[in-house]
């Protein structure tokens, strides 16, 4: 591992294989919880602790005949699909309205835009605990989708606005100049080249809600319980072998999710380089 | 544009060009704007709303006056120095039969008792013992016979500290502060004196956790950047996963490790480290590991991103110049790291701050932050007021923080470079 070119005295050799070391060991001390939780969900036994008495699928069994667990699933996907949705609308207008924007103002409004993501969760879930009880949105869908919708939609913003940084006006100019209508020139030029960003954003978007439990925590009654919220309960009260199966759940579409974007970030950055 | 400009030859409409080009940009500006507004209104909805709602609810105190109307206006005049005159109990006579038969006691009492324990009691007994309205001049004697609270100076300047329609009583209260009987601000009875303690532990945890991740992150930060794109590409996974592994999933993971009949102890005992469950987790230890796992990535990304932007000239420079190596790293290196140490920092201690859910899954009583009295307050105990105002208080430190973040990465492209 002496890929280092500036390896010339011994002094800098002891201090780079120092970085090595401590460097395996943060990286065995972020990935080993996530990996070692994971062969747990498939023991034969009750108990969270190696060795295995021996290998089964009981537990994600039970955790697919438990009507609560898997009502959970089924909420997180309805409420991350449509939160994503509407977050990448409201954030793809925005990011193309932003790019174009010269005012003073743009400083304050796009601070405006991106403090959803700063705001502690508590705080954000408590004001909208007081202000939606009146008007009947909380333990509702609706209620819950705006709110993740709210928490997601800088993310699109930022990513589709990064995409439009390298986007080059001229390609809009070009399209108007030929007498493309701007709806045209939109759906045929624009959104063809900044979709990369846009479907980033979107899966952004999407792990946001998935994750997301304080709000649900505050705002969800029994019927819109998320895998999250059913988790944080289960925590709670005992940690059941089922949970380690709903863990392992909740990683996998993480890492779908983390691949499809990984993929997204080659395939531009293959574009990028086919035409330059 | 195209065919009026081409047949302008003359002067005059050097004129009406500029101007229609000024208006073309105002339409374009417009444009912009319009595509914005829906998300601003949005947000104005969702979040923004929301917050000032809930910074509204810190200062707002209209219970009392609704409940005792007739009592808060006698009471508007009064200068607290003596004890009120017989039309203010007469008044809150009235007022208490009043509330007694609309049910409404129940809202004075529980704001009263927040101000001054015991109060609740004395609010429902006066309604109990209550029999009729009294005869006109004997009412301060027949309050004052129900309870002889009514005798003391306190009760009444509790009751017109509360008569609202604003007040700071939570924000002080958050603050361990209150007003004594002649109005002045003095520190809270120790008993009720918790929030300092509380705003001072959420500082040391998330300070001892941006502390931990700066520890473990430069190293990695340090190595992503220097080795090859392919070699680092493949190890940024290991910070990548867990970054977008979910919460509950992280946290869960450690309490499965370090319970105490968990994967460390267990192995631990089996190696002969240690003869029995060391205590782990529901503590400050296990608070702080897990917090540094989950926040870790959060410190690795900026300094990555900003140790990726020095030049390796600049350190052949600094050896070819005689400085050896470990003065180059002080000299050269880390100087040029300071922006990413300050933006990784930073964002750590913003997020840790606010931390609610990990610290209610892996910590004791003695370890909860900020964010869960806010909770408890609003969800168990029904004070919202006192909810309010120390979120208000946590929103502020956040704002404060972010303000400065984004200070110091206005050079850097965290925004997508979307700021002018």
């Amino acid at each position: 591992m002496s890929d280092n070119p500036s390896l010339r005295t011994a002094s800098q050799r002891i201090a780079w294989t120092t970085t090595i070391v401590i460097s395996t060991l943060v990286f065995i001390f972020l990935i080993a919880p996530i990996l070692a939780i994971m062969p747990l969900s498939f023991s034969s036994g009750s108990y969270l602790t190696y060795p295995l008495p021996g290998l089964s699928l009981r537990w994600y069994d039970d955790f697919i005949n438990s009507p609560r667990w898997m009502n959970s699933l089924k909420n997180s996907m309805i409420i991350g699909v449509a939160s994503t949705l509407l977050s990448m609308v409201l954030g793809t207008l925005a990011a193309l309205g932003l790019a174009q924007w010269n005012s003073r103002f743009k400083p304050l409004v796009l601070a405006f835009v991106l403090s959803p993501v700063v705001v502690p969760g508590v705080i954000t879930a408590v004001g909208l605990y007081f202000f939606f009880a009146p008007i009947g949105l909380t333990g509702t869908y609706l209620g819950l989708i705006l709110a993740h919708t709210a928490l997601a939609t800088p993310f699109v913003v930022i990513t589709v606005g990064a995409t439009l940084q390298s986007f080059d006006t001229n390609l809009a100019r070009a399209a108007a100049s030929l007498g493309a209508s701007p709806l045209y020139a939109f759906r045929r030029v624009i959104l063809p080249l900044i979709l990369p960003g846009v479907a980033s954003g979107a899966l952004f978007a999407f792990a946001t809600s998935f994750d997301e439990v304080v709000i649900v925590l505050f705002m969800a009654g029994p019927e819109q319980r998320t895998l999250p919220r059913e988790m944080f309960s289960g925590i709670r009260e005992n940690i059941s072998p089922t949970i380690t199966a709903a863990a392992v759940i909740l990683t996998t579409v993480s890492v779908i999710l983390l691949a499809t974007l990984e993929g997204l970030r080659r395939r531009n950055e293959r574009l990028k380089c086919s035409s330059a | 544009m195209t065919a009026a400009s081409s047949t302008g030859a003359d002067a005059r409409t050097e004129v009406p060009l500029k101007r229609r080009l000024k208006r073309a940009e105002r339409a374009r500006q417009i444009r912009a704007l319009a595509l914005i507004l829906p998300l601003l209104l949005f947000l104005l909805f969702t979040f923004a709303g929301p917050i000032a709602g809930m910074l509204w609810r810190s200062v707002d105190d209209r219970e009392v006056r609704r409940v005792l109307p007739q009592t808060v206006a006698a009471l508007a005049n009064w200068d607290g120095k003596d004890l009120p005159d017989e039309k203010a109990y007469a008044a809150l006579a009235s007022d208490i039969l009043a509330a007694r038969a609309s049910g409404t006691i129940a809202i004075a009492a529980k704001r009263l008792n927040y101000a001054l324990n015991g109060f609740r009691t004395i609010l429902t007994s006066t309604a109990r013992n209550l029999k009729a309205e009294p005869e006109p001049g004997t009412a301060r004697e027949a309050l004052g016979k129900i309870n002889p609270a009514w005798r003391e100076r306190i009760t009444w300047t509790t009751i017109k500290d509360a008569s609202g329609p604003m007040t700071g009583f939570y924000l002080l209260s958050a603050l361990d502060l209150t007003r004594n009987v002649d109005g002045a601000i003095v520190a809270a009875p120790p008993d009720q004196a918790i929030y300092r303690n509380v705003f001072a532990r959420t500082f040391i945890i998330s300070l001892s956790v941006t502390a931990l991740c700066l520890i473990l992150g430069f190293p990695v930060a340090y190595l992503l950047a220097t080795l090859p794109a392919g070699r680092s590409n493949l190890l940024m996974i290991f910070v990548l996963l867990p970054f977008w592994t979910s919460l509950l999933v992280r946290t869960c993971a450690w309490i499965v490790l370090l319970q105490s009949k968990g994967v460390v102890n267990d192995s631990l005992l089996w190696l002969g480290i240690i003869d029995e469950p060391l205590r782990l987790i529901y503590n400050r230890f296990g608070v702080c590991v897990a917090m540094t796992h989950v926040l870790l990535p959060f410190m690795i990304l900026p300094l990555y991103s900003s140790m990726k932007a020095i030049s390796p000239a600049y350190m052949r420079a600094a050896a070819s110049l005689g400085a050896p190596p470990a003065t180059a790293f002080l000299r050269i290196y880390l100087p040029q790291t300071l922006p990413g140490i300050g933006a990784g920092s930073l964002l750590v201690f913003i997020l840790a701050l606010g931390y609610y859910i990990t610290p209610a899954l892996v910590g004791g009583a003695a370890d909860q932050m900020i964010s869960y009295f806010i909770a408890l307050y609003t969800t168990e105990t029904a004070n919202w007021g006192l909810a309010s105002a120390s979120g208000a208080v946590l929103l502020l430190a956040t704002v404060l923080l972010a303000l400065v973040y984004g200070k110091l990465v206005q050079g850097q492209q965290v925004t997508g470079g979307m700021k002018n």
